[in-house]
């Protein structure tokens, strides 16, 4: 089999999210990469690098450069006349130009795969993680998202790909970019990071917040991240919530402070290698997931840990 | 300019669905059903720009079960004007969910459709993006602000890294995320008034499309559990452990 995978890019850097769907792809058969961007020949040649990687198709257009979905699939629609199965990490990328594709090529996307169990056969979570699927299509072609917990980063050094030139497809003219808010963070990223400071709605407020779980965090080198009540609460922003409706983590470490542990939290990081837990609630359900247990007020506890690390 | 928004009757978000044992799915015997929680911002919204003058009309329609007409009068309650309930008892997967809003869409003729990013029981997040494709039409998926402006529609998506923003012409595809807005509860007033609104039945024969299934689930099980591990009385140990960990 044949697979194309998007690769996920800001136009100079390739994403971390690609190498998970990289493995996932290799599982399937021979991987060949779409670099499509504007400017982005230097993410090409990462993609190049990527050990076991067949080709890399090179999209380079103006109209690709913010990969709006309606100038991308036509794109990834006339690639795949040459390959079986289209696989895009499970991002807001590649959630948003997935199925896309999948409808123009007629095809059933698969949503979020955590494993490959045969050519056309994959598990995926549905019910928010609280069941998991076996399905099997019966479609020609695949189109496939990667949950990139779930799988192993390919080796980001080591291949030699070539790197083809592919025509664009244009501008469809039914959408543009106006622009972005992106978070600059001197922190690691919420789903590369390997130890994970997240904080619930018991921080009070944004400054507590900030007062709290920082300073933690940034003794550990860790990545910040929260529970939907602490971010509906607008202690920080959409970007930091891990669960259901947010980010998909599973670092070595997580520490869990003042969060309850609600089934959509859980489902955001129950993954996670080893779950630390710190609640003045004893009762909490996130005890019955954490591998380490405090049962404190976090006010005291927490500056305590900061100090004595 | 109208507004088409489908709706999907799913279990409610409170309850934890239970793995049949056999493994053949999720029991929802007995089990409360809701709108998508997703799809009821989506209601909201439609409802919003009508109030401001920017939507004439709004037609709410699910696919689904006769029983999905109470999630129709659930739409109507909160604003909607009509309604449309595409009936059958076999699961629909989003590729044909949108054939079906697609053959809709050209009966109704809406200038905007919202829906919802994505169902809480099969978590696809793919039916508005397969609408746009299948109509030709832009989308901006996993909003968190919408402002309709004469022949266009800018929406504010909700990314991994922050927030992005995009313009669409008209006709557009929008789904919502969860920071859109926050949905109201029908009065009983308009519970009642509900009751008279107009709602129509359709099967997916009348619009033509072929339901049968692409994906066949062959399992369904309960997830790995995850075993509560131990307590620790202080800082002390906490810090101890994490030593061991090598962690710190």
């Amino acid at each position: 089999m044949k697979t194309l995978v998007w690769v996920e890019h800001d136009n100079s850097n390739m994403a971390d999210a690609t190498l998970a769907a990289v493995s996932a792809a290799s599982k399937l058969g021979e991987v060949h990469l779409l670099v499509a961007g504007s400017g982005c020949r230097a993410v090409a040649e990462q993609a190049a690098a990527v050990a076991g990687v067949g080709k890399v198709h090179l999209a380079d257009d103006a109209a690709f450069a913010n990969a709006l979905a309606e100038n991308v699939a036509p794109l990834v629609v006339g690639l795949m006349a040459d390959h079986d199965a289209f696989v895009a990490p499970a991002t807001t990328t590649g959630k948003n130009i997935a199925p896309r594709v999948a409808a123009l090529l007629d095809v059933m996307q698969i949503s979020d795969i955590l494993s490959v169990e045969g050519e056309k056969t994959f598990t995926r979570p549905i019910y928010a993680g609280n069941a998991i699927a076996t399905v099997e299509s019966t479609d020609a072609k695949l189109v496939i998202t990667v949950r990139g917990t779930a799988f192993d980063k390919a080796e980001a050094t080591g291949g030699s790909a070539a790197i083809e030139d592919v025509a664009s497809t244009g501008d469809a003219g039914k959408s543009s970019f106006v622009g972005a808010e992106i978070a600059e963070s001197e922190r690691p990223e919420l789903t590369s990071a390997k130890i994970i400071v997240s904080g619930g709605r018991a921080l009070k407020d944004a400054e507590t917040f900030e007062a709290t779980i920082m300073p933690l965090a940034d003794k550990l080198g860790a990545g910040v991240g929260a529970s939907r009540a602490a971010v509906d609460a607008g202690y920080v922003p959409n970007d930091y919530q891990v669960g259901q409706t947010g980010k998909i983590v599973a670092p070595e470490v997580y520490i869990a402070i003042g969060i309850s542990g609600a089934i959509q939290h859980l489902a955001g990081m129950k993954d996670s290698k080893t779950i630390i837990a710190i609640n003045k609630d004893e009762d909490a359900p996130i005890f019955q997931v954490a591998d380490i247990g405090l049962v404190a007020d976090l006010y005291k506890a927490v500056p305590e840990l900061t100090e004595k690390l | 300019m109208k507004a088409l928004v489908p709706v999907k009757r799913v279990i409610d978000y409170n309850v934890k669905p239970r793995v049949k044992a056999d493994g053949s799915g999720v029991d929802l015997a007995n089990v409360k059903m809701s709108m998508n929680p997703f799809d009821e911002i989506a209601v909201e919204e439609a409802i919003r720009l009508k109030e401001a003058g920017k939507i004439e009309e709004i037609i709410a329609v699910s696919i689904g079960p006769a029983k999905a007409q109470e999630t129709l009068r659930t739409a109507l309650a909160m604003g909607a004007d009509s309604a449309i309930l595409v009936e059958t008892d076999e699961d629909v997967e989003p590729l044909a969910v949108a054939k079906i809003l697609k053959a809709v869409a050209a009966e109704v003729e809406p200038g905007l459709i919202v829906l919802g990013k994505q169902a809480i029981d099969d978590d696809s997040n793919q039916t508005g993006q397969m609408l746009a494709a299948l109509m030709d039409l832009p989308q901006g998926t996993f909003a968190s602000k919408v402002e309709l402006d004469g022949d266009s529609v800018t929406v504010t998506r909700e990314v991994d890294g922050g927030l992005e923003t995009v313009k669409l012409t008209l006709p557009a595809i929008v789904t919502t995320d969860l920071r859109l807005n926050e949905p109201r509860y029908a009065s009983l007033p308009n519970i009642m008034k509900a009751k008279k609104k107009p709602l129509e039945t359709k099967s997916p024969a009348d619009y033509g499309v072929d339901i049968t299934p692409r994906l066949k689930t062959t399992n369904v099980s309960e997830p790995p559990v995850r075993q509560a591990g131990v307590k620790v009385a202080d800082v002390d140990e906490l810090v101890a452990k994490l030593k061991a960990m090598g962690v710190a």
